[in-house]
């Protein structure tokens, strides 16, 4: 078995090998039209350029009060949504004090203590106040995703994150319980502190350790003389009480010592506090390994996202925009907000395609690693349906130009920008569920519709779309006025894949104009939702035409 | 006593015309008309030709919201007031859809009722304020400058859905112009669509469209065309939602939109304006 020392270090070095290997990623991954023909080192130069020029501007004072601000203080969040920041603070301040003043306390201790010892007050205190401070933080995270008003789906790494942290400090408090305690441990103790010559001696300092300082007595019915029990505090304060101050400070392990005694009781034994010493550092290292390749990295993408916006027009160049994204990416935290706020959020209640919604469509583009020439028809549909009304930038905690990102996905998915229309694009079906809501308003389906239609041509002759082309025939397939007939003729799906259908500009010309009120332009738009949910369940409708 | 309305910007205008959001503000605050800004979603117009129910359920979930907060719904936007009047016609007239609408919106507490008031900018200039009490507040008259409205579609048809104007002889816009002092043009193609629709499938067709009303306006004499909705503007001006589109500029008539013609007229700071004041002022 390698130390633990060993151990510490493997995790450390796959942790700091990751860290590089995903800033390597923001360099390389290309997303937007900008990042063709733009190498690894150009793009290195440019992020390295645009790092010499803020440290050179004036500009760096703003971003050191904007760091404090947004990055440290997280003040944006605490404006718009306390609760969140609290669960926020308490959970990374909370979780990050125990790293340095408890995992780390080797090295911290001597920096910030002149007397530090692990088992003393204030600092046996103070690991306890910081585990609450982080359970309520987890508390009050858990709870608020509950309530929040839409149900977005959750992702894995936002389960692996909470369950990491929970893991580890309640490990840890579990732990510190049975140490209290463990009987083992007080014999190694006197050992090694004391020289276990004088049984006498020891049963007094056991006596006393068990009523005072909450280890497991010795056996179970004994009652201690009075004499034995002074003869014990004069032992304990002259070995035992510079570094032991009394374990009831613990409130959250102490009251736990009490629940857990019998179980312990029956456990004497086994060396409990070592299998969960064990469990509460394999957790901390393999949460360190973790730490890029889970949602733990936001800890160094998210501050960089918020200083790279801070830096402004420096920092969004051309050549710089493909790594900003990437690295947007990374700083995506998977909060939701963005999608609580999302313009098209009812969509997604009616198209189940959870790329409509901000907070999903992020990690679909990370996971199809963007590129110029993507073809993802489930994020095209939702990336499509998005309005680009720019309100999950406006919102997101992390500082993300959601904006920017779905203007370059949309790009990518099609190029142009063009938005993809069933019968026209070569692509593979939608897997999603199937609408469950009324699909049309049946007008295409009911001949009362079009019996009073007399195929008078009003529609096609105030039709701008048939105006502007010299060979309507050669250009839409259909006029308005042959879609109808056809229609009358029940031969709805001739009409699905024609040019007309597409090229309308629902004018409602046709509608208004119609002497035997014919809903021309209704028609026109069932037919596209028809031809729309056909290439969503069976596949575009590829080479249909008339 | 002040009027209130709740606020519908709808998604394009602050990201891609923020200048008409502003303009917009501002000429209604100076007639002493509050808006209520309560978050809203999506019409649902962009949805509306890919599936019939998204596009309702998001209308109605903003009337819904409107009745909730108690004020008329206001939008600047002719695709958004023609799409929340939509939906309130076919709820009222497809049980189904109605059933369904309510049966989603029930999840956050609200409900479609028939009779929430819909206004769309214009409405709410020449009916609600009135053509005489903006004519009072008029500092700098157009002095007869030849302008053309461009109707835009979706405020105007079908008529008896969006019951803006008479759609096939429609005189608010007109109305309004010459209120400002300006000398509306009769033109052939005023009622004409401006392009966007189908700005993103066909852009040959979407500017052959918008060419076809810059040249009609133009040889009817006007000198400048006058917008009432996001959409129509941004097709007008060139303005597009992917910085990474080429082909496709703006009309090569200028455009301003009716808040910020009005705006000047009425003697607001050019800073609340916009840039496409300059087009109006460069002209006059």
């Amino acid at each position: 078995m390698p130390s633990p020392n060993t151990i510490a270090s493997i995790a450390l070095a796959i942790c700091l090998a990751g860290v590089l290997w995903r800033i390597c990623r923001w360099l390389r991954s290309p997303i937007g039209l900008e990042s063709e023909g733009l190498s690894f080192g150009r793009r290195l130069g440019a992020a390295l350029q645009a790092c010499r020029k803020v440290l050179c501007s004036r500009r760096i004072f703003r971003m050191a009060a904007a760091s404090l601000w947004e990055t440290l203080l997280l003040g944006h969040l605490l404006q718009r949504h306390p609760w969140r920041w609290a669960a926020h603070m308490a959970v990374c301040y909370g979780f990050l004090a125990l790293v340095v003043f408890h995992a780390l306390d080797d090295w911290s201790a001597p920096l910030f203590f002149a007397d530090y010892v692990p088992t003393r007050n204030p600092f046996l205190w103070l690991r306890n106040l910081m585990a609450a401070v982080v359970l309520a933080g987890l508390l009050v995270a858990v709870l608020r995703r509950r309530q929040a008003p839409l149900k977005i789906p959750r992702a894995r790494g936002d389960r692996f994150l909470l369950l990491a942290v929970a893991v580890l400090v309640i490990s840890g408090v579990v732990l510190e319980s049975t140490q209290i305690l463990s009987p083992v441990i007080f014999q190694e103790m006197v050992e090694d502190y004391m020289g276990a010559d004088d049984p006498g001696d020891v049963a007094a300092l056991q006596s006393y350790w068990a009523a005072e300082m909450g280890t497991l007595p010795p056996s179970h019915d004994t009652i201690v003389p009075e004499g034995v029990m002074a003869a014990g505090r004069e032992l304990h304060e002259s070995y035992c009480a510079d570094c032991h101050s009394r374990p009831q400070a613990a409130f959250l392990s102490y009251p736990l010592s009490r629940l857990l005694k019998p179980a312990m009781i029956a456990l004497r034994d086994h060396r409990v506090d070592l299998w969960l010493w064990r469990l509460h550092f394999w957790a901390a290292c393999l949460a360190l390994a973790c730490l890029p390749f889970s949602k733990f990295f936001h800890l160094v993408a998210t501050p960089f996202n918020l200083l790279a916006r801070t830096a402004g027009p420096v920092a969004a160049t051309p050549a710089l925009q493909p790594m900003r994204r990437a690295l947007a990416l990374d700083a995506c935290t998977h909060c939701g907000i963005c999608s609580q706020h999302c313009s098209v959020a009812p969509i997604y209640r009616v198209i189940p395609n959870p790329t409509i919604l901000p907070s999903e469509k992020l990690p679909a583009v990370k996971h199809d690693r963007m590129s110029p020439h993507s073809t993802n028809e489930v994020l095209a549909e939702g990336s499509f349906i998005c309005t680009l009304c720019g309100r999950c930038t406006q919102w997101c905690p992390s500082g993300i130009d959601l904006q920017d990102l779905w203007q370059a996905t949309r790009n990518d998915l099609a190029p142009g920008g063009r938005a993809p229309i069933p019968g026209r694009s070569a692509a593979a079906p939608l897997s999603s569920p199937v609408v469950t809501a009324p699909v049309s308003l049946g007008l295409s389906d009911r001949p009362e519709t079009f019996w009073a239609c007399v195929q008078c041509t009003t529609c096609t002759s105030v039709c701008p779309v048939v105006a502007a082309s010299d060979d309507p025939r050669g250009d839409l397939d259909l006029t308005p006025q042959q879609i109808m007939n056809l229609m009358r003729l029940q031969l709805k799906d001739q009409a699905l894949g024609c040019r007309m259908l597409w090229d309308c500009v629902t004018c409602y010309k046709c509608q208004e104009h119609c002497p035997q009120d014919v809903k021309v332009a209704d028609i026109l738009y069932e037919l596209r939702n028809i031809a729309w949910q056909q290439g969503r369940s069976e596949g575009p409708a590829n080479g249909r035409s008339v | 006593m002040q009027t209130a309305y709740l606020y519908f910007p709808g998604c394009k205008l602050t990201p891609f015309l923020p200048q008409y959001d502003r303009a917009t503000r501002a000429v209604l605050r100076a007639f002493d008309i509050h808006l209520d800004d309560t978050e809203l979603n999506c019409c649902g117009y962009p949805v509306r030709h890919r599936n019939l129910a998204a596009a309702m359920l998001a209308a109605a979930r903003n009337l819904a919201m409107a009745d909730r907060v108690g004020l008329p719904l206001l939008t600047p936007c002719q695709c958004c007031y023609g799409q929340l009047k939509q939906a309130a016609y076919w709820l009222g007239e497809n049980s189904d859809l109605r059933i369904f609408v309510n049966h989603e919106l029930a999840a956050e507490g609200l409900h479609w009722r028939p009779g929430i008031p819909v206004r769309h900018l214009l409405s709410v200039l020449v009916d609600d304020i009135g053509l005489a009490k903006i004519q009072k507040r008029i500092r700098r008259p157009l002095q007869t400058l030849p302008v053309a409205a461009h109707y835009g579609c979706h405020a105007l048809r079908p008529g008896h859905v969006v019951q803006l104007d008479n759609p096939l002889a429609p005189t608010i816009f007109e109305n309004l112009l010459s209120a400002a002092g300006g000398a509306p043009v009769a033109w052939p193609l005023r009622l004409e669509c401006c392009g966007h629709a189908v700005r993103s499938q066909n852009p040959t067709l979407a500017a052959e469209l918008m060419q076809r009303k810059c040249d009609d306006a133009r040889a009817a004499g006007a000198r400048l065309l006058v917008t009432a909705c996001t959409y129509c503007q941004m097709q007008f001006t060139g303005i597009y939602e992917t910085p990474y589109v080429s082909e496709g500029r703006g009309g090569d008539l200028p455009a301003v939109l009716v808040s910020q013609l009005l705006g000047w007229a009425m003697g607001l700071p050019d800073d609340q304006l916009g840039e496409e004041i300059k087009s109006l002022t460069a002209l006059l």
